[in-house]
């Protein structure tokens, strides 16, 4: 591969930076974003193969990596199609232009009578006079992108847009190594980190005679108050970890908030006060007939992924530094460790390797930093660390607590008049490099230095506790803001969806209170507030798809809708639910109904909304960390239940098919809609209405004995 | 506080050989006889199918067959593993043709990061040798050891159901 990247001339990146044909008939494909189990590699095989006319198997994507590029920043906020994607696409189309180009100059014919097929390039009588192959190594695509080759017209397509089988499930069902904690180098090393017993805690003694006293460990690594331990074999580094561990003494000062009193606690921190929506219509308090107060709360969220996070990393003889990453972001990763090794970045090169499943900013560049803290002791040998399940729990940024406040004014028929949202949480982004820091846990416990609050994306990024706090709704007077707290007990960042989950789930609930007020059908009220076509049909179409008309009632049986659409500019979602209630809620079906302008692969989306969806059931039934006034106490999957196979809903997936629009970021959609749905279907199962997650048996108790 | 699997703070022992049965296959491996299989499959013998998700015989990401029942490798001493017949995900194509069960896991693409399936197809793969018609509550209770955390559960359940009909094993 050359080391295609920035064009000499200016910022304009060169088509190699992107794709490579090769002699042997394949393109190689060089994307910036990460495959994290949502089948992103695939969707850009797809793109690449529809605007080269190559077969799809003709198309190798190739992990990212620093040492290569492009630099596309983070792989989140569902917005990888649409841009990664569309600058794949442009590339691709440029790359068959100038393929045309030189055949025809070479075969001495007319530009306009070649076509290709599967990178055969054929003349108007169907004659092969070229092929891709033949120009590789030629320089070809050694030239900045022009933007002058206009992409196929999406009537065209025959790849884009059809059901394509992901290009790494096959290794996954066999168990080939794939993933990263599967990565075995010459020489590799396996470490383990002792994690402090809580936050703020340092340490204070350490005797490693014990852990040292195994032959197979190599190293203990003792840095401020971060701890860990390197050996020839794994196991035994588990060992000697717990060892360490018990012969560790730490001071652990409370430092936590009372876990019974947390919309109190935010409410009264210190905030940074953003304004999202404000509209005055000063006649508007004359029409008002009715108003009502509520207040909706979520609790800290793990992203508990299946997998603890997993970091490898070799220093060279010379002091540069090499990193294997399940990171959404390898070049955010690649500052943050040079800034927080004092080195130079071009130093350090951070390779992606996929991982299990993230949902947002886990334990994957930590795991990545601790590898680095702990192979500086045993240069030029790769050291693989593996975080403990205790670890993760305790130690990975949770989505935020967050509590919202909505006062809502209707007039005599029920429609909205005025709408007053504030909404209080922790920061949802701490990704390496936040706040101006390395933003790394290893980094934090080696300086013993009290972390940054988490911050907020901006509110062109789609808002951090602000998301999809401005209902879509036609509203005369509206007033909408975000306060994030500027303190960080617990730490955060971002979890899918960010602050969309709870402030959908308020306005979602309080748009069913009124509906309901207004004595009128849950769809019918939806789509009467509803201004923009596409969001009707939406919700239309999720109606259609559970038979909203003909739903059956049953005893403890309950449905519930709900709508929004993500960050207020992705796609346009719609969840209709189906619950069963007594005590507990069991969701026993959600439909839903998408609307993401163009699709890449609609299975692999379909496949993608139903995880997602489920993920969100899981969170509004069960999920909830734990902690006392020292430290996080949900610390393995009995105190941190998630749903299980008898208790996940069965989830059925409708895309509308609009492939003439642009694509719309769609991955996170749905757990906004898919938690309000849910409390509405609870609500119409039992009767009354819980507005404190998770939607436990004792919430629900509380709620019926309050009732 | 912190939840630390049992044998990790175990007194140490020193290493010994122990004989398993790996997929139809005798090997000898040198280690401390509290190591759980989990490592010695994936360090000593480099099969890294099978997956530590937890190390505490919670979440299923680890199951192999032990005499044929889902098990998790990560609470199953080397000790005690010697004698007995130990079938990994590796261990589930015949010739390199994948089993019933991979092919309709890839036929309903029935996950999303995949870290979970090895120890699903594991249980399935016990579920369809005991109960070879199972209707669709049983396929969910025989899953139910098996956490997936990406929500695959819908796709999963489908495909076991379909490779339940499936001809050829
Ligand atoms: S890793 Fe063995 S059950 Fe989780
Ligand atoms: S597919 Fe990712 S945990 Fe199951």
């Amino acid at each position: 591969m050359s080391a295609g990247g920035q064009s000499t001339s200016g910022t304009q990146p060169l088509l190699s930076a992107r794709l490579e044909i090769t002699a042997d008939g394949f393109v190689n494909v060089f994307v910036g974003k990460v495959e994290l189990g949502q089948g992103i590699l695939t969707a850009f095989a797809q793109i690449a193969a529809e605007e080269l006319d190559v077969a799809l198997d003709r198309v190798r994507v190739f992990g990212a990596t620093t040492a290569r590029g492009p630099d596309e920043g983070t792989t989140s906020g569902s917005r990888s199609v649409m841009h990664a994607g569309v600058a794949l696409r442009q590339a691709c189309a440029e790359a068959r232009a100038r393929l045309l180009e030189a055949a025809a100059s070479q075969a001495n014919v007319p530009l306009g009578v070649l076509c290709v097929r599967d990178g055969q390039i054929l003349d108007e009588h169907a004659q092969p006079r070229a092929t891709y192959w033949q120009f590789a190594g030629t320089g070809l695509l050694e030239r900045p992108a022009s933007g002058d080759a206009k992409p196929k017209y999406p009537g065209d397509y025959t790849v884009v847009g059809r059901d394509a089988a992901r290009l790494d499930l096959p290794d996954k069902f066999a168990g080939r190594p794939r993933f990263i904690q599967d990565l075995s180098m010459p020489g590799q090393l396996f470490g383990r980190v002792v994690r402090p017993p809580a936050p703020g805690a340092c340490l204070n003694a350490l005797d490693e005679l014990a852990a040292r006293s195994i032959s197979t460990v190599v190293a203990v690594v003792r840095d401020g108050s971060f701890l860990g331990v390197v050996a020839t074999r794994e196991d035994d580094a588990v060992r000697a970890a717990e060892l360490l561990r018990r012969h560790a003494s730490w001071t652990e000062p409370p430092t936590l908030p009372d876990q019974r009193a947390m919309a109190e606690h935010l409410k009264s921190q210190p905030v940074e006060d953003l304004a999202l929506a404000r509209i005055v219509d000063e006649s508007a308090h004359a029409d008002v007939a009715k108003a009502i107060e509520r207040s909706y709360r979520r609790p800290y969220v793990a992203h508990a992924s299946i997998a603890p996070g997993c970091g490898v990393a070799r220093w060279e003889g010379d002091g540069r530094l090499t990193v294997w990453t399940h990171s959404q972001g390898i070049f955010p990763l690649r500052s943050a460790i040079a800034a927080a090794c004092a080195m130079e970045e071009a130093s350090v090169v951070v390779h992606h390797v996929e991982g299990a499943g993230c949902y947002g900013h886990n334990s994957a560049d930590d795991a990545a930093f601790d590898a680095v803290l702990l192979a500086r002791a045993v240069p030029g040998r790769p050291v693989q660390v593996v975080w403990s399940r205790d670890d993760e729990f305790a130690w990975e940024p949770y989505g935020s607590a967050m509590v919202v406040d909505l006062r809502v004014e209707v007039d005599h028929r029920g429609d909205i008049v005025r709408w007053r949202h504030d909404v209080w949480g922790g920061g949802h982004h701490a990704r390496p490099g936040y706040a101006d820091i390395p933003g790394l846990l290893g980094d934090f416990e080696a300086n013993e230095a009290v972390m940054a609050p988490a911050e907020d994306p901006s509110f062109a990024n789609g808002a951090g506790n602000g998301r999809n706090a401005v209902p879509a709704y036609r509203i005369r007077d509206l007033d909408v803001n975000a306060h994030r707290t500027l303190t960080m007990p617990i730490r955060t960042s971002s979890l899918r969806a960010l602050g969309a989950t709870l402030n959908v789930f308020a306005i979602e609930s309080v748009m069913d209170e009124l509906a309901e007020a207004a004595g009128v059908d849950q769809v019918d009220y939806r789509v009467r507030q509803l201004p923009d076509e596409r969001a009707r049909a939406v919700v239309r179409a999720a109606a259609d798809l559970a038979g909203w008309v003909h739903r059956p009632a049953g005893e403890s049986l309950g449905w519930g809708i709900a709508y929004a659409r993500y960050k207020n500019s992705c796609a346009h979602c719609a969840v209709v639910a189906c619950v069963e209630a007594v005590s507990e809620v069991r969701v026993r079906q959600l439909f839903v109904a998408v609307d993401a302008g163009q699709v890449i692969n609609p299975d692999g989306l379909a496949n993608q909304i139903e995880g997602g969806a489920t993920q969100a059931a899981s969170w509004a039934v069960k999920e909830a960390v734990t902690f006392d006034r020292h430290a996080i106490t949900s610390r393995d999957w009995e105190s941190y239940p998630i749903l299980r196979f008898t208790e996940a809903p069965t989830v059925t997936v409708r895309l509308l098919p609009l492939q003439h629009e642009p694509p719309l970021g769609v991955g996170e959609c749905a757990a906004g809609p898919v938690t309000a749905a849910i409390a509405n279907a609870l609500h119409d199962a039992i009767g009354v209405r819980v507005r404190d997650l998770p939607l436990t048996p004792d919430r629900i108790d509380a709620a019926i004995r309050n009732a | 506080m912190s939840d630390s699997p049992a044998w990790a703070g175990s007194p140490l022992t020193e290493p010994e050989d122990f004989d398993i049965e790996v997929n139809g296959e005798h090997h000898v491996v040198t280690c401390r006889r509290d190591t759980p299989v989990l490592y010695a499959l994936r360090g000593d013998l480099g099969l890294k199918g099978t997956r530590f998700g937890c190390g505490l015989g919670q979440c299923g990401a680890c199951f192999v067959l032990f005499d044929g029942h889902p098990t998790p490798s990560c609470d199953l001493p080397v000790w005690a593993a010697a004698g007995h017949s130990i079938v990994t995900v590796e261990g589930l194509a015949t010739d390199g043709r994948p089993s019933r069960l991979q092919r309709a896991f890839t036929e309903e693409q029935a996950a999303q990061c995949g870290y979970c399936m090895s120890g699903i197809l594991i249980s399935a793969t016990a579920l369809l040798q005991q109960e070879p018609d199972p209707d669709e509550a049983r396929v969910r209770e025989a899953l139910d050891r098996n956490l997936c955390r990406c929500g695959s559960h819908g796709r999963v359940v489908r495909a076991v159901l379909k490779a339940a009909k499936m001809e050829t094993p």
